[in-house]
């Protein structure tokens, strides 16, 4: 698997780090426990197919990625800079 | 047809002709009293349990391809009861006991083998840590024996007990820890729910879940429409799919952990070897390959199959700690699919729907639990009140917070077990 990050170009696996579902980019917007932070935090759709992830890009550029990938297949098919709405 | 030595000698020598398959090809009813979704070692074990100890006869096992083709056929087949915190430490320590009768229990030889588990640790603070562990243990009543270097060396000689990055401080030994031979686990708790009536339906994948009136009424499938007031999900990696088809969103992550295997060699690894830090485990089959693993490769995946580096990681730690295998060939890698759960431990509860059940939420450590999981399930099946050995395994403690089993300490959501 590789993934073809906006900023570097194609890298390889190792240089970044999966953190979970994209949903994870979107914080709820309540201060204290809600069931929104529960759905937040540990409910997930888990699809078998296509997925929106978070990717950190430690050994590049740093950036928080967004990659659109298949859980079933490993096929990646876009790579979008989370700060730029990506999630 | 009850298996015993006498048999196998004259069914031998008669050039192993007149055995029978181990289990019916049952067709599927139009109803029955339980439905358990997945044919794999809890799905089997629950089955199996429910009929024996509860007397439930109509039963049926529905599983999308054949009995033991999920991860009960694809783990690396431990079972150990080693686990620190109240909630894990009951139901681990009630499912080895299970093990331990299991091969008379099924009249099945499952090749159980009691050789012994050894955690290292590397430092004067993990040596704390296991310490603590150790006593848990044995406050719940089973084995475990803290080991210093010295201690190690004597029953592992073989390890580099000096490398730079992780020199070996000690470890942790359950000799009632060992293995068991996977399929053997399947097919024996396959053979022993069959010969109770036990209904096991193979190449029937269930596409739907009926409720009426916030109850459940049956299942649809590849094989028609099936009635049962009870239905129990026990699907590992595929939970979401599954549970979705009833409305629900699980507190589930789908991961998968790689394992490996070497051509077969001399019994040279006697025990199952666990060397946390450097992300690696392994054990030696009957068969003689070396097993082992590591880490998952941490993106959610059900390709059953894993990427390069983590593959790659997983072989440098096991060459670092054991130089020995370095020499070894390897045979074949794959993948299981995990259903990983925030905490990092296992779900067994009622669903928010009236008469569907849950069992999920396994991580990497499924095929141990399958006895202790399978008396469990059933119980909770059959009585809708949980076992007490796995009361905790609640679904609402993610929602609550209340009753989290976090046992590496690492923190309650996902990607962090």
């Amino acid at each position: 698997m590789r993934l073809d990050c906006p900023l570097c170009g194609p890298r390889d696996l190792r240089e970044f780090t999966p953190r979970g579902a994209a949903v994870l980019a979107r914080r709820p917007e309540d201060e204290t426990w809600s069931e929104a932070w529960h759905d937040h935090l540990h409910l997930r759709d888990n699809p078998a197919g296509r997925s929106d992830e978070l990717w950190y890009h430690g050994a590049g550029c740093t950036a928080w990625l967004v990659v659109e990938r298949d859980t079933a297949t490993h096929e990646v098919f876009s790579v979008r800079l989370a700060a730029e709405g990506g999630a | 047809m009850r298996y015993n030595a006498l048999q196998i000698l004259r069914k031998g020598l008669a050039g192993n002709r007149g055995w029978r398959p181990a289990w019916r090809k049952a067709e599927p009813q139009a109803a029955y009293d339980v439905v358990i979704v997945g044919g794999g070692g809890h799905g089997l074990s629950t089955a199996y349990y429910l009929a024996k100890r509860h007397g439930v006869r109509r039963v049926a096992v529905l599983e999308k391809g054949w009995i033991g083709s999920g991860n009960v056929g694809r783990n690396t087949t431990i079972v150990r009861a080693n686990y620190g915190l109240p909630g894990n430490s009951e139901f681990y320590s009630h499912s080895l006991k299970l093990w331990e009768g299991l091969e008379r229990d099924l009249n099945y030889n499952v090749m159980h083998s009691q050789r012994g588990l050894i955690n290292l640790f590397h430092s004067d603070g993990q040596r704390d840590a296991y310490a603590r562990r150790g006593n848990a243990i044995r406050n719940q009543g089973d084995d475990a024996i803290l080991l210093d270097a010295e201690g190690v060396r004597k029953i592992l000689p073989y390890l580099d007990f000096e490398q730079t990055r992780f020199p070996i401080y000690g470890g942790l030994y359950q000799p009632r820890g060992g293995t068991a031979r996977h399929d053997a686990v399947a097919w024996g708790y396959a053979r022993g729910a069959d010969r109770l009536g036990v209904d096991l339906i193979e190449n029937c994948e269930v596409t739907g879940i009926e409720t009426e009136g916030g109850r459940v009424t049956g299942v649809q499938t590849s094989r028609g429409r099936i009635a049962a007031g009870t239905v129990g999900l026990a699907v590992a990696g595929r939970s979401s799919q599954v549970a979705a088809l009833a409305g629900l969103r699980l507190p589930i992550e789908s991961h998968v952990l790689q394992a490996f295997v070497t051509e077969g060699l001399k019994p040279v690894i006697d025990h199952v070897v666990t060397y946390g830090m450097g992300h690696f485990y392994i054990s030696q089959s009957d068969k003689g390959g070396l097993v082992f693993g590591g880490d998952l490769d941490f993106y959610p995946s059900y390709a059953a199959r894993g990427n390069l580096p983590m593959a790659e990681h997983v072989i440098e730690a096991g060459v670092t700690l054991m130089p020995m295998i370095g020499k070894a060939r390897m045979l074949r890698s794959w993948g299981g699919i995990m259903d990983m759960s925030p905490d990092g431990s296992p779900i067994i509860d009622r669903a928010p729907v009236d008469g569907l059940y849950l069992n999920t939420g396994w991580c990497y450590g499924g095929f141990k639990a399958v006895p202790g999981s399978g008396d469990c399930f059933a119980r909770l099946l059959a009585t809708g009140e949980p076992h007490p050995a796995a009361a905790r395994f609640r679904l609402d403690r993610f929602e609550t917070g209340h009753g989290l089993m976090d046992e590496e300490g690492t923190g309650a959501q996902h990607n962090l077990h």
